[in-house]
């Protein structure tokens, strides 16, 4: 596999930086090379953050930031109104986005072509299952399923395990996600 | 063992390994997750170690030095501010000849007040007498933690090991373990001619040195760092031979067939190589130098590096404030005083305050010295890259 570059966005607490590293820790346990950063601005709740994977076959060396991922991760709808979402995405590009609407819309406010846009109700998912609007999990599960990058029982294992060593005392919040992951996974359109 | 961990989750694994005897430190951005870790594996306790949270670095270090001078082995992290703070006691563990080591994530120094990467604060305590290991990634970041322990207790000098701060010490990557029995069998039990806390043979350690001798005990510090560097070599040659992953004192990219090359330290040098690739495929022939130990300045193989091309771009993380550019263009461009096979040489001073350096951008300054190289001449010897008003 080639270098494939992962720009996720969401807002200051939604557990952007989560899922790189979730997906990160999952991709190296399925034997990838990968990165997974954040971008360390000031640090606020609901202001728009990113995080970013690399994931590839070989050592990964370069280490500056990431202009043109191939796939782009919204966890929140409105992020769309404020925030460039798609910039440097190419013509194959494929964007993913928490919310209600169906593709063909968020394609239409986009202003897309030619990129795959895929869509789930991450946000109805997470308050559904933990009671919370934590849109970062489930949208992990249907990034695996739209991209196709890991494949999805190993990784729901490493996540698992994450999840596990993160809240050691709350087995129920580890269940929720695993459990959101599958159904995100199943509802995004594809 | 194969795991995904941060440039900090790495050298604090490397610590837990080790299991030093004491570390002493006090947390700051972006090194407090190292002692972080660290503390919780004291606390879960993985490791054997005396932890001392102290109330500043200063004391930190100040901790450091007297464990050191007992004989225990002595470990400690830090950044930036910290390291400045720590200054003056930087220079009282060299000249007491303590192989302490710290775990450092460079972060530029205030003001300013900014969290980010740059090499100034290992550059103001270049001459304290430490060796200074910089590191381009999380795997070597973790090698070398381990491998500057033997280095430090062998050369009875101490020393510093650093990542680049959040690119490095918070960017998750994929790293390969050593077994944990594996890591004290490589290192093996520190041995120390003298102890501070051996009763029976009392010793003195720190006491006023005037006129009489002084010079003589100065002297045998320099001795030590102009000895280092075969140990240096042994230990990652031994390291190599045991763990399969070799480092050299000097790191070379396609440098033997290139006409123009680039000189760096830090995570840039992985950027670099890339750009590196990308600039051969289209039949450019251009290398790279890593300066990975940078004190003691490696002088016979950067020499031999820096002759091998006709034009060479430092790029330096780091100022000297002195109008004559970054650290590592004033090392190189000395030692290619007397060379008969001087390069052209010109200093690019980038990514200060953490800003990125792009692949693309580091093209760039490959094509400049192509020009150089066509016109003979260095039109200006510092510039400041990707700033504003340049």
């Amino acid at each position: 596999m080639a270098l494939l570059e992962i720009r996720w966005h969401g807002r200051g607490g939604q557990g952007a930086k989560t899922a790189a590293l979730l997906f990160g820790d999952a991709a190296v346990e399925t034997g990838k090379y990968i990165q997974a950063f954040p971008e360390y601005g000031p640090e606020r709740m609901g202001a728009p953050v990113f995080a970013f994977n690399r994931i590839a076959d070989e050592p990964i060396l370069q280490h500056c930031g990431i202009k043109t991922p191939q796939i782009v991760v919204v966890l929140d709808p409105t992020l769309m109104e404020t925030v460039d979402v798609t910039e440097g995405l190419p013509e194959d590009g494929v964007v993913l986005v928490n919310s209600q609407k169906s593709a063909e819309e968020i394609k239409k406010q986009l202003g897309l072509t030619s990129q795959k846009v895929y869509v789930v109700d991450a946000s109805k998912i997470s308050k559904e299952i933990l009671d919370r609007d934590l849109p970062n999990t489930p949208m992990l599960g249907a990034l695996i399923k739209a991209s196709k990058l890991l494949e999805f029982e190993p990784m729901l294992v490493s996540v698992q395990n994450r999840l596990k060593k993160k809240f050691p005392n709350r087995p129920e919040v580890v269940q929720g996600n695993i459990k959101a992951i599958k159904r995100a996974y199943e509802e995004v359109g594809v | 063992m194969i795991v995904a961990r941060t440039g900090n989750e790495a050298m604090a694994e490397a610590m837990r390994q080790i299991n030093p005897d004491v570390v002493a430190a006090y947390p700051i951005t972006p090194a407090t997750e190292i002692v972080q870790l660290f503390s919780k594996f004291v606390h879960d306790g993985l490791v054997d170690t005396e932890f001392v949270p102290v109330e500043s670095e200063h004391s930190a270090c100040s901790a450091c030095c007297g464990a050191s001078a007992s004989g225990a082995r002595v470990m400690t992290s830090t950044a930036s501010q910290g390291l400045a703070l720590m200054h003056e006691i930087l220079f009282i563990a060299a000249g007491l000849r303590l192989p302490i080591t710290i775990c450092l994530v460079n972060r530029s120094l205030s003001s300013p007040i900014n969290i980010h990467c740059d090499h100034s604060d290992t550059m103001a305590s270049r001459d304290a007498g430490w060796l200074q290991i910089y590191t381009e990634n999380a795997q070597e970041a973790y090698d070398t933690t381990i491998q500057l322990v033997k280095m430090a207790e062998q050369a009875l000098l101490p020393g510093i090991v650093s990542t680049d701060a959040f690119i490095i010490s918070h960017g998750l990557e994929r790293v390969e373990l050593i077994d944990d029995k594996e890591v004290p069998k490589f290192l093996g039990e520190r041995k120390v001619n003298y102890s501070l806390l051996d009763v029976d043979n009392p010793i003195t350690l720190g006491p006023l040195d005037l006129q009489d001798y002084f010079f003589e005990h100065k002297r045998s510090e320099i001795d030590a760092m102009n000895n280092v560097l075969p140990i240096i070599e042994k230990v990652q040659k031994e390291f190599g031979d045991k763990f399969g992953r070799y480092y050299p004192i000097v790191d070379e990219y396609k440098l033997d067939d290139a006409e123009v090359a680039i000189l760096v330290m830090g995570s840039t040098g992985g950027t670099a190589k890339v750009a590196v690739e990308r600039m051969r495929e289209k039949g450019k022939k251009v290398g790279l130098i890593r300066a990975r130990v940078y004190r003691p300045f490696p002088k016979d193989a950067m020499t031999k590096a820096l002759s091998k091309v006709k034009v060479v771009g430092v790029m330096d993380r780091s100022d000297t404030m002195s109008t004559l550019g970054g650290h590592l263009y004033n090392d190189a461009r000395s030692i290619l005083y007397k060379s008969d096979n001087q390069p052209l040489m010109k200093n690019f001073i980038y990514g200060l305050g953490g800003r990125d350096i792009s692949i693309e951008e580091i093209e760039a300054i490959y094509e400049q010295l192509f020009d150089i190289q066509k016109s003979g001449e260095v039109d200006k010897d510092v510039v400041y890259f990707g700033v504003r008003g340049e």
